[in-house]
């Protein structure tokens, strides 16, 4: 009886420093989050002002905005979605539909699985190799083939995963009525798994705003309004990169407010996602 | 000619069940693989026209495999395969040349869980018209309308036709299923235990709707419910270990059962 009392003390104990570590941990884990974002939000808040929106970066010291940065930031990122997500789609669909079984399947998915996990700067360092030591100089353009390529395997892996969830018994079902199999996958299996693979995109999106590394190397900056997809571009991550760097208290600010509005986004973006998802269930 | 052919399976008898009647199916030494495993051994048994066959057995005997052959859709599946002959109409439909689309617009099959699309339940019905048919739209509300009516569900669903189809409850959901497989006007329907999910209330609009369809239709069920095997079906098969043990008219075989292993499963001492 008292050596089961002892035991039971001991394991009494044990929990209680169990349940103290784990807690100590999360606040550690959530304090930093906190601190950063309280930081974001009283810097950035205070470089929120119209002038941030309608002006473009200005020259060193000087005030002005992040017009042609935001504008490049969407057009980037837009087309880079544009880009991306069909073959993304498709690439994925062929994996859980077509291949599932097969080979090639096999080897594709496991390339896709190195793409998903390649440092973003392996993959800016690639295509400017391919793209901007090729033509000489720096473009939109390179900026968003190493965007796109940064969303594909994040598309192709989402939509895969949502179409294996797919029941067979509605493709039979389908498949059944004489439907051929490419008109099951565009009537039916899409349309099941259609709010996880616009999430999958979603995702996407959020996963490039924020990108620089692979930026820097492509589409570089530019610090004049331009929409010329063969010019370097200006894009947030890079700017804010650029700003925060260097020594001016006015590029500090405009950094700040830079930084919030792309975690704004970035962040508005993951809930849209979030809420798609639950929509599944 | 078809009509003359006698049965390869030496337990059926002599003489076919019903004499009288056009074969509209003849599945001839029918052996069905998936991969290594054999699961039909040589099947023989006819499907006659405008008739309710019901196939009967414990689980796993192959009920679901051999209807599974008559529409090919095993085909999704690689391992899976057959050999034999499955004549429909006096052609072999397992010959590769066929198409198999055409053929399963032509042999419809309804599942034992309602596997309704997720469009609205009027896309659900006109889902398969629209492969084979260009209908303008008044016709197509026609036949949309025709063929949830004849499924008994028109009366609950007219006014919400613009609704999913995942709305529905179970047993809704089971007749919108069979609507959309008559509504491509088939010539053979294959159920697979298609009330197992339903209240006996949509159970009896389900029978009472097979009995209807058998006038225009071949038929076969698929079901563990002795009692509605013999309420729905003219001819039955028993089926045990992947082969065919019993072949025959309904009421013959539920009163007087040649084969011991048929009485012993009707009379539920196996299964
Ligand atoms: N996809 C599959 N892969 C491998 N074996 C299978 C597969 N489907 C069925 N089988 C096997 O084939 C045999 C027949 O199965 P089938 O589904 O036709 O039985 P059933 O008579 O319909 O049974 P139940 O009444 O339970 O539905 C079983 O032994 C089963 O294990
Ligand atoms: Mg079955």
């Amino acid at each position: 009886m008292t050596q089961a009392s002892s035991l039971y003390t001991g394991r009494r104990l044990r929990n209680q420093a169990f349940k103290l570590l784990s807690i100590i941990a999360a606040l550690i884990g959530i304090g930093w989050l906190v601190l950063i974002l309280s930081t974001l939000l009283i810097n950035g808040i205070a470089a929120i002002k119209p002038s941030l929106f309608f002006e473009i970066t200005p020259p060193p010291g000087e005030m002005g905005g992040l017009a042609n940065a935001i504008v490049g930031s969407l057009i980037m990122v837009v087309l880079a979605v544009i880009v991306g997500t069909p073959i993304g789609i498709m690439t994925g669909t062929y994996l859980a539909e077509y291949g599932r079984h097969t080979k090639l399947a096999y080897i594709l998915r496991s390339l896709n699985d190195i793409l998903l996990s390649a440092p973003s700067i392996v993959i800016g360092l690639f295509i400017y190799t391919a793209l901007v030591m090729s033509t000489g100089h720096f473009s939109a353009y390179a900026g968003i083939v190493s965007l796109a390529v940064i969303v594909i395997p994040v598309v192709v892996r989402t939509t895969e995963n949502m179409l294996l969830l797919v029941p067979n018994s509605l493709r039979e079902a389908a498949a059944a009525l004489g439907a051929p199999s490419a008109y099951v996958i565009r009537h039916v299996t899409w349309k099941s798994a259609r709010a996880g693979i616009i999430t999958g995109v979603l995702l996407a999106v959020a996963r490039i705003s924020g990108e620089t590394a692979p930026l820097l190397f492509t589409s570089l900056n530019n610090s004049f309004w331009s929409l010329d997809l063969s010019e370097p571009m200006a894009s947030l991550p890079v700017v804010i990169f650029q700003f925060a760097m260097s020594p001016y208290e006015a590029w500090h600010e405009l950094a700040w407010g830079g930084a919030l509005i792309i975690t704004v986004a970035v962040l508005g973006v993951s809930i849209l996602a979030r809420l798609l998802g639950a929509e599944r269930k | 000619m078809a009509q003359d052919m006698q049965f390869a399976n030496p337990k059926v008898g002599m003489e076919p069940a019903v004499p009288q009647d056009k074969i509209k199916v003849e599945i001839n030494k029918l052996n069905f693989y998936y991969g290594a495993s054999q699961a039909l051994k040589e099947v023989s048994l006819p499907l006659y026209d405008r008739k309710v066959t019901a196939f009967i057995g414990p689980s796993g005997c192959g009920k679901s495999t051999l209807l599974r052959v008559l529409n090919r859709i095993y085909e999704l599946y690689p391992g899976q395969r057959a050999e034999g002959e499955v004549m429909l109409d006096g052609k072999n439909i397992l010959v590769k040349p066929n198409d198999v689309n055409i053929l399963r617009a032509n042999v419809g099959m309804v599942f034992q869980k309602p596997t309704p699309f997720p469009m609205t339940i009027f896309e659900n019905v006109a889902f398969g018209i629209r492969l084979y048919e260009k209908l303008g739209k008044r016709e197509m509300q026609e036949r949309v309308e025709q063929a949830l009516t004849r499924a008994s569900l028109w009366n609950e669903v007219k006014d919400k036709l613009n609704e999913s189809g995942l709305s529905l409850s179970g047993g809704q959901q089971q007749r919108l299923c069979i609507a959309r497989s008559i509504a491509t006007k088939p010539e053979v329907i294959l159920l697979d235990e298609p009330c197992s999910a339903l209240d006996p209330i949509s159970t009896a609009k389900i029978e009472e709707l097979i009995d209807e369809l058998a006038t225009d239709y071949t038929i076969v069920i698929v079901t563990h419910n002795m009692q509605q095997a013999a309420r729905v079906s003219q001819l039955t098969a028993f089926m045990y270990l992947g082969t065919l043990v019993e072949f025959g008219n309904t009421e013959e075989m539920f009163t007087a059962p040649k084969d011991q292993r048929t009485m012993d499963y009707i009379t539920g001492r196996f299964g």
